[in-house]
């Protein structure tokens, strides 16, 4: 913005301001910084007295084998999750895209999930996965397959992936899609000429074309399944069974609301805003590409 | 120009149809529960045809809720949902509009500090700060409210760098003349930019109004009183029923109760909605 179109004034632009940087100091700056605050410290369950322990609370987090177990299960759900949301999402707008005709309906039968809360999408997926009335839980046991995710933690962790999944093809299906609308036709067409067929087409020029899109994809679904997947896991399995759901996020609530545990739990806040942190300033990096472009 | 294979069309539309048929799945199971009577879900058999209850359950959690699982009407719990919602996209659209416009069309001392700070919060998700954050709402004497949900989750940078970016598309030439014409800086943003926004702050508006309905960690913890809880969250306490199974039939027209609001706002306003999604000029 050039000087000339600046307006002259000494008190409104503050004025103007004053509400977020209230509300970011009240409800986000202050909050984290009690929680580095408070992980540095350790209170007995009644708050009548704490102490400075310096950095023993995450000492204890980190030699926990518990929270190890936990971390690995984050990240195994989070790549899994991104994975199927993100791959099934681009068949579909790969299809939608080339349908010409219809495209329009099928657009709209896909993106209303998106819509439905994570809490909800775990309710119905679920129900679905009940071994005793559930279409598919009661269809794996009539197979044979013992299915009671309530009893066996990787059936739970099953049931999971999916209902975070489902929920999330629909967000990366609107991008893939706007994505694949920016291609030129005369690229396409280019390489039909020079007889390219529709699975070179699509690996060799599509793909390459959609970078950008794919790895803003990939930082947004892994924040997804890092954080918002607590709502699907606590509405349904609440962790169990023996914590084979258990997230770092579902942790941090559970030590810190449940088990009263505040150093501990701050310290494990903390680590969770290290892990924001990086994948913000990676996306950063992706939106100055773009910029500069 | 590309080859048309006749083959390649079918099974685009095989795909599609699939796909689609996979992400309805899960919602037209729901309807069957929900259209269950008690009896029926006792037989344990729930196939994919409806039965005739549905109208007579959702009437029943609407007005009744689950009183021995001590959960509020449904209606209740909507309406909670939706002052919520209303309160986070209204308060984070207003303030977002006044701080984007500060920091594009004035210089002032603390400029770059305060954008960082605003900045910043991209990094601060409430699932990370939740207990603190539960400390300071309770001591401002916040929690059962409105204000109590909303103001936690108000304030993300999102909003404000959206308008940012629009705003600084916006020809500088219009500030220059509506100052020529002797036009304050309040006057421009009422009577240009905002008008000019229009499409914007509406897209915005759909998007934030979904992500305000669907909140679930933070009402969970700021809510004790029942007569508080918004749907989404209080569904919880009707699947959670300790050494029992849910009421199903209840709990999905519940369910489905609960996602239809925003559902239908993304079927209504669907350009608008994409549009605030991705953000391009499309």
């Amino acid at each position: 913005m050039n000087a000339s179109a600046v307006f002259k004034n000494r008190s409104l632009p503050y004025l103007l301001i004053a509400p977020q940087i209230a509300v970011t100091l009240a409800f986000f700056i202050w909050p984290a910084a009690m929680a580095v605050f408070q992980s540095l410290l350790r209170e007995d369950p009644f708050g009548l007295a704490t102490e400075f322990i310096g950095l023993a609370n995450y000492v204890d987090v980190l030699e926990d084998p518990r929270y190890l177990d936990t971390v690995i299960r984050s990240c195994v759900l989070a790549v899994v999750v991104t994975a199927g949301a993100m791959a099934t999402a681009l068949v579909l707008a790969t299809m939608a895209d080339g349908v010409g005709r219809g495209s329009g309906v099928y657009k709209t039968l896909l993106i209303w999930p998106y819509a439905v809360a994570p809490a909800l999408a775990g309710v119905l997926w679920f129900l679905i996965f009940n071994p005793s009335i559930g279409v598919v839980g009661r269809g794996l046991n009539r197979l044979g397959v013992v299915w009671n995710p309530a009893l066996d933690g990787t059936q739970a962790f099953v049931l999971i992936v999916v209902a975070a999944a489902w929920k999330q093809i629909s967000y990366n299906f609107v991008f893939f899609l706007a994505g694949l609308q920016t291609i030129p036709r005369a690229v396409i067409e280019a390489a039909a000429i020079d007889g390219a067929g529709p699975g070179r087409r699509f690996f060799t020029i599509v793909l390459p074309l959609l970078g950008p899109t794919t790895f803003f994809l990939l930082v947004v679904n892994l924040v997804y399944a890092f954080f918002e997947t607590f709502a699907v896991i606590h509405a349904t399995t609440r962790g169990g069974p023996n914590s084979a759901t258990e997230t770092l996020v579902f942790k941090v609530f559970n030590d810190g609301f449940v088990g009263l545990d505040l150093g501990g739990s701050a310290a494990q806040s903390v680590i969770l805003m290290a892990l924001v942190g990086g994948l913000t300033a990676l996306q950063f990096h992706f939106l100055d590409r773009k910029g500069a472009r | 120009m590309v080859e048309t294979r006749p083959f390649l069309a079918l099974l685009r539309h095989l795909v599609l149809l699939a796909g689609a048929g996979v992400v309805l799945l899960p919602v037209w199971l729901a309807f069957v529960a929900a259209s269950m009577s008690g009896g029926d879900m006792m037989n344990g058999e729930l196939g994919l045809v409806p039965g005739s209850q549905f109208y007579a359950n959702a009437r029943t959690v609407l007005v009744d809720g689950l009183r021995s699982g001590g959960v509020p009407p449904v209606g209740l719990m909507m309406l909670n949902s939706l002052w919520m919602a209303l309160a986070i996209s209204i308060g984070k659209i207003a303030i977002s509009l006044l701080s984007a416009f500060a920091i594009v069309y004035f210089r002032f001392p603390l400029r770059k500090l305060m954008f960082w700070m605003i900045f910043m919060t991209l990094m601060l998700p409430v699932e990370v700060r939740i207990v603190p954050t539960f400390k300071v709402v309770a001591d401002f004497g916040l929690l059962d409210s409105t204000a109590g949900l909303a103001l936690p989750l108000i304030a993300s940078a999102t909003a404000t760098f959206l308008f940012r970016q629009f705003f600084l598309s916006v020809p500088p030439e219009l500030a220059e003349a509506a100052r020529i014409d002797g036009a304050g800086p309040m006057r421009f943003f009422v009577d240009i930019l905002l008008p000019l926004s229009r499409t914007n702050i509406a897209a915005m508006f759909v998007i934030l109004f979904i992500y305000g309905w669907n909140q679930y960690l933070w009402p969970l913890v700021a809510t004790t009183g029942e007569s508080h809880y918004t749907v989404v969250m209080g569904i919880q306490r009707m699947v959670a029923v300790p050494d029992a199974e849910p009421i199903w039939n209840i709990v999905m027209a519940t369910a489905l109760l609960g996602m239809l609001p925003p559902v239908l706002v993304v079927l209504a306003m669907q350009r608008l909605f994409v549009k605030g999604l991705v953000g391009g000029d499309k």
